[in-house]
């Protein structure tokens, strides 16, 4: 449902959805206090009033200790790397208008994670340690990506196929180097590929907040253009959107937030998917909403991190591990509740 | 018009019959090159009976090239019903939950049962695989509109991310599980003979046979089932026959050789380029293509890593790959 409103003075018109700034806003509380009990576990516990308390400054010096140096990158890293996934997910998904196209399938990713087991096997930039390195693969791959989808202009198809044929040569080239690497370089990678936030400190955290800082304005800015993208190339065009432009900006959006968020954490599986359908799901949309998605993105990852220290808190469980456990389960009860309430798949 | 018509006929039925001529090439290379090269005029000397070469010929590499075929064929028609059936390009053969379904069985029957063989476990795989396809279908299907491609292909994606969650927690808790996953998901012919293959033969007749019987179908269904059902089509059955022939021949091809779905994924999308949108066309061809990609793959696995191999799991996606993207660029995208 859209309202439409007026205002005289200030003069402002505009509609909202009512609906989908619910479902924003109920998210958005989720989050929050998922944010908060993330901070509360530990070897010194804390409650989440005093973790409140201490984000506002207020409390003991302890827990303010606590809270903002030792557990506050862990959340914030949590926090920005899911909405980070549930955003570009929203990105991809719209400007191919495929479901399943999400960073993940279409070989970013799979370009940071090459970059980083090579630089760890092979040791290129070893002295840089890993969020560089998977900066560069995810850009790196995103522009072959692109480069090689180009023929006088290109489709959102050709950039899935391209993608896919991307993803996979980047998959095999890391499978390759994982075979042929010694046994502890194994075991560094694969507590690496599967999406971790045990090594979470600030070092991490301070470049993706202010990534993200500079993205998510950026990429609100430019979803006027995602709305028309989603229509096809042909109504876009004759609505008066420069189409090639339009997709190379959004894809570059999409591709700097993946490669921030996959250079912090890794490439954690499945958010990137599972956000912006379940996001699209809640709020009865036609595409997926973009900040929703994210803020959805935001809630599966911190839950998943919670839920893996909770259920096993002495193997330092991956969260990557988790967030198909937490997101496939309720992204198949969407579904299977937007069956049967007659409102299609 | 017709004219049209039976000239490209022509030229695509003397396509295939290349494609079937450069994988019989492929079959003679596959049987002479190795840890030992063996010249062809030798090779042809043992097939018929009259050459030394028995052992290696018969033993180990008359195995493996059967294989090869057997699998790349399952995984190519997989591939070719998976697009056809969710009208999706990025739909390839585990799409439905099955290589998911397949690890998972093999992680859990090395928990529980300390089964240690692929004997053994190449059951487990197969069950797990069609559990896992039956359930994505269930869920894929329920409610109005039956199985539309979009919910099959978002509760395979959700299946596929729990399964895959759950075989990474069973495997961290038990390292013998991880080492005998970590093995299979390699994705490898080698190492594997005849009666492994016997086991799972009648599942890929079985699915071959249904997959091409619901070949002229599948064009109807690809104008959207509105219009397939104007047509005559029974779109549901349709849909189940397909779901059924994938599972098949997926979980037989992964149970067996692991995880190399990027055939599945890929060789439909070139015998589309090649034979154009026409299922009746496409399905033979990415069931000649698959195993021309998979016997080539595994035959320079053996010879870049001498005297070792590399899996064909991996090369197979690294010469694939940069074939596919020229693919891609060189010919005008007949779309899904």
């Amino acid at each position: 449902m859209t309202v439409a409103f007026r205002l005289a003075a200030p003069p402002i018109s505009g509609t909202l959805r009512p609906r989908l700034l619910g479902v924003a806003v109920t998210l958005g509380a989720v989050a929050f206090l998922l944010f908060c009990l993330g901070m509360t576990v530990g070897d010194y516990p804390l409650s989440v009033g005093k973790v409140v308390a201490a984000l506002f400054s207020a409390g003991d010096y302890y827990d303010r200790v606590v809270v903002y140096d030792w557990r506050m990158p862990r959340a914030l890293i949590g926090l920005f790397v899911g909405f980070a996934f549930g955003m570009s997910g929203a990105l991809f998904q719209t400007i191919t208008r495929n479901p399943l196209a999400s960073p993940d399938m279409l070989g970013i990713a799979a370009g940071a994670t090459t970059a980083v087991v090579g630089g760890i096997v092979l040791g290129i930039g070893s002295g840089l340690g890993t969020q560089p390195l998977g900066l560069a693969g995810a850009l790196a791959s995103a522009l072959l990506i692109y480069l090689l989808a180009w023929q006088r202009g290109t489709t959102g198809y050709r950039i899935i196929l391209v993608g896919i044929g991307v993803s996979w040569a980047c998959n095999s080239a890391t499978s390759y180097l994982l075979a042929h690497a010694k046994l502890y370089e194994a075991q560094q990678i694969v507590g690496w590929l599967v999406g971790n936030l045990n090594d979470s400190t600030w070092n991490l955290a301070v470049p993706l907040v202010i990534a993200m800082a500079v993205l998510v304005p950026v990429t609100v800015a430019l979803s006027g253009w995602l709305r028309a993208l989603h229509l096809g190339d042909d109504v876009a065009a004759a609505l008066g959107t420069p189409v090639q432009a339009a997709r190379l900006s959004l894809l570059i959006a999409g591709v700097a937030l993946v490669a921030f968020a996959t250079a912090a954490a890794g490439p954690v599986a499945f958010v990137a998917l599972a956000a912006p359908q379940i996001a699209k799901r809640l709020a009865a949309t036609a595409a997926p909403p973009l900040i929703t998605s994210g803020i959805a993105g935001a809630v599966v990852l911190l839950g998943s991190d919670l839920l893996a220290r909770e259920l096993m808190p002495d193997t330092q469980l991956p969260v990557g591990v988790v967030t198909g456990l937490l997101g496939a389960p309720f992204l198949l009860w969407l579904l299977a509740r937007a069956n049967r309430a007659g409102s299609g798949g | 018009m017709i004219l049209v018509i039976q000239t490209s006929t022509t030229s695509r039925g003397t396509l295939l019959l290349a494609a079937v001529g450069a994988l019989l090439v492929l079959c003679l290379l596959s049987l002479a090159i190795g840890t030992r090269t063996i010249p062809p005029g030798e090779v042809l000397a043992t097939l018929v009976g009259r050459g030394g070469e028995d052992a290696i010929i018969w033993g180990t590499r008359f195995p493996r090239t059967l294989l090869g075929i057997v699998v790349g064929a399952s995984l190519g028609l997989a591939g070719a019903l998976t697009q056809a059936l969710t009208r999706n390009p990025l739909g390839d053969p585990g799409l439905l939950g099955i290589s998911a379904g397949a690890a998972f069985g093999i992680v859990v029957a090395v928990a529980t049962t300390g089964i240690a063989s692929l004997y053994g476990y190449i059951w487990f795989a197969f069950a797990g695989a069609l559990v896992a396809s039956a359930v994505v279908y269930l869920l894929g299907s329920a409610g109005r509109g039956g199985a539309t491609p979009v919910k099959l292909a978002i509760a395979g994606v959700a299946i596929t991310a729990l399964l895959t969650s759950l075989t990474s927690g069973i495997s961290l808790v038990d390292p013998e599980a991880l080492n005998r996953y970590r093995f299979w998901a390699s994705g490898s012919l080698a190492g594997q003979d005849l009666g492994v293959l016997f086991r799972v033969l009648p599942f890929v007749l079985v699915g071959t046979a249904l997959g091409l019987a619901v070949t002229p179908a599948l064009n109807s269904l690809a104008l959207g089932d509105d219009v397939a059902k104007s047509l005559g089509r029974r779109v549901a059955i349709t849909r189940v026959q397909g779901a059924a022939a994938i599972t098949m021949l997926t979980g037989a091809a992964v149970a067996v050789v692991g995880p190399i779905v990027f055939v599945g994924l890929v060789v439909p999308h070139a015998a589309r380029m090649i034979a154009g949108p026409d299922h009746r066309w496409l399905l033979p061809f990415s069931m000649v293509l698959a195993p021309v990609l998979v016997l080539a793959a595994d035959i320079v696995g053996r010879v870049i890593a001498r005297p070792g191999e590399t899996e064909v799991g991996i090369v197979v996606a690294f010469i694939g790959a940069p074939f596919f993207i020229a693919l891609v660029r060189r010919r005008r995208l007949a779309e899904l």
